[in-house]
């Protein structure tokens, strides 16, 4: 079922969602699914807080300012969200790919 | 009664501000204040070339006062507070307040190897651990080196953004040519761990300088996340449980904004204060502009940028005060030349929107310098450019350069 509902929506190539608006917390389920992640109420607090933190900036957040915002320790993002916890969320909850700043 | 234009620290961004404005104001009607903690003014570009011997700490430093027109009121003192809701700073040394009319902000950002478990209290601190982001820890760093008799060399940035975003690549081919240069580079492994995804922030600058590592048998470890450094076992590790081994650890530490930014709450959760990336107005107070690396707009924290966003600066400040809009004129530009060992070097040009591109700059077609490929003028250009620094930028005077990003002369 959940492989219906990630293709009913577009992603581009590296796989973060192309319009925001398509967003819905089943299809957060889904491709966190897909990226082999089982979403529990903490990742939802990470998620939560990086839409609001994006809708007031226009930019996902960073891994700081996950960091910061939520009090969770890095180190405990890394275990929620494998391999680069600000790419990962971003994904799940359609937001842009964080730009790295430069 | 004469107004008040505060200048919050006499590094690049800030002596440029003092001296336009001071040619700008009537400083009948106006005084300009300018506050620094530190008298000598660091030529910070040149820190790269001293682990090298290329450069002395003499040749990268200057007192602050010889930049600064003679008009201008220069206290050196620790700024304690800034107080926005009350137009005012607080000095640390005796507790008196400065008010202001307006309030430009540079105070730059700054290393904290401290954040990292590990990279100060391990004992290893200048010793086969170094930054090149302190004129002291170049100054050691050449010291080691030029005894080292080879080993693992790994650079490590451990966060971004950090101030030029190029000097870690930079250090890493001035490293590569250097130990050849003393014949034992055949004894030295260079390893360069980064939290990016790769050589770069921009695709095809990455690619073009991903390819530059790989030829030089610079080994990348990208998506490294530093966690600590283990010094007993002489290891640095990422948060998702990666070791590196190293002899010799050169550091990029965690930048933050200054600390009165952090402690007045002026800054976000690194410290940089929130600014419009286009007029450079602070969000929150009309009266306060930010110039160079202090602010959070998403692009270089480098001196060309704060050269690229002065002349905005200075127009929208003095357009505030006449009761106008600021424009919103300020489009990203940064321009870096990157040396690449063997006498030569890179230069990059982008903006918010574009990327670097190849190409030739800045008269389009004729260069003299090449976009985003190596030549041996690119590096002249960066030698020259210390000149031009001390004798030129600092005092605002005009460089041969636009403030905008031009698309004359990039091949698309």
């Amino acid at each position: 079922m959940s492989d219906d509902i990630l293709s009913t929506v577009a992603f581009d190539a590296e796989g973060y969602l192309v319009n925001p608006d398509d967003w819905t917390p089943e299809l957060a389920e889904a491709i966190a699914a897909r990226e082999g992640i089982q979403l529990t109420e903490k990742h939802w607090q990470v998620i939560n807080f990086c839409r609001q933190k994006a809708a007031e900036t226009g930019k996902s957040p960073t891994l700081r300012q996950i960091s910061v915002g939520t009090g969770i320790s890095t180190k405990e993002l890394f275990q929620l969200f494998p391999k680069g916890p600000a790419k990962r969320v971003a994904k799940i909850a359609g937001l842009k790919k964080p730009e790295g700043c430069i | 009664m004469a107004k008040t234009l505060l200048i919050l620290g006499a590094g690049t961004g800030g002596t440029m501000v003092a001296n336009k404005m001071a040619h700008h104001l009537d400083l009948n009607e106006w005084r300009i204040i300018v506050i620094d903690r530190d008298e000598k003014h660091y030529y910070q570009p040149g820190f790269l070339f001293i682990p090298f011997g290329m450069y002395a700490a003499s040749d990268v430093v200057r007192p602050k006062r010889n930049f600064l027109p003679p008009t201008v009121e220069v206290r050196f003192a620790e700024v304690e507070r800034i107080e926005p809701d009350k137009n005012r700073v607080l000095l640390g040394s005796d507790g008196r307040a400065i008010y202001y009319d307006y309030l430009v902000i540079a105070t730059g950002s700054h290393i904290h190897p401290e954040e990292t478990p590990g990279l100060v209290d391990g004992g290893a601190w200048m010793k086969n651990i170094f930054t090149f982001y302190s004129l002291e820890g170049a100054v050691q760093l050449a010291k080691f080196l030029k005894f080292w008799k080879g080993g693992r060399l790994v650079l490590n940035v451990a966060e971004m953004p950090i101030k030029c975003p190029v000097a870690p690549l930079e250090f890493l081919f001035l490293a590569d040519w250097f130990f050849h240069e003393r014949g034992i580079r055949d004894k030295v492994e260079i390893v360069y761990t980064t939290p990016l995804p790769g050589a770069f922030t921009k695709p095809r600058a990455s690619a073009i300088l991903g390819n530059m590592l790989e030829e030089r048998h610079i080994h990348l470890v990208p998506d490294f996340y530093l966690m600590e450094v283990d010094t007993g076992k002489q290891v640095i590790r990422s948060y998702d449980g990666q070791e590196v081994e190293y002899d010799l650890l050169v550091s990029v530490p965690v930048n933050t904004g200054a600390r009165v930014i952090r402690e007045s709450g002026l800054g976000d959760e690194l410290g940089f204060v929130p600014i419009d990336k286009h007029t450079l107005q602070s969000t929150q107070w009309e009266n306060i502009w930010v110039i160079g690396d202090a602010g959070n707009a998403p692009t270089s924290k480098a001196g060309s940028v704060a050269h690229f966003m002065l002349d905005v600066v200075v127009e929208n400040l003095l357009r505030h005060m006449e009761g106008l809009e600021p424009l919103p004129k300020f489009d990203g530009h940064a321009n870096c030349f990157i040396e690449s060992g063997f006498d030569k070097g890179i230069l990059i040009d982008f903006n918010y929107e574009v990327e670097p591109l190849p190409g030739k700059y800045p008269l389009p077609g004729i260069g003299p310098f090449s976009l985003l490929k190596e030549s041996h003028v690119n590096h002249w250009g960066k030698m020259l450019f210390r000149w031009f620094y001390w004798n030129v930028l600092l005092k605002g005077g005009d460089m041969p350069f636009e403030s905008q990003m031009s698309m004359a002369g990039k091949w698309v």
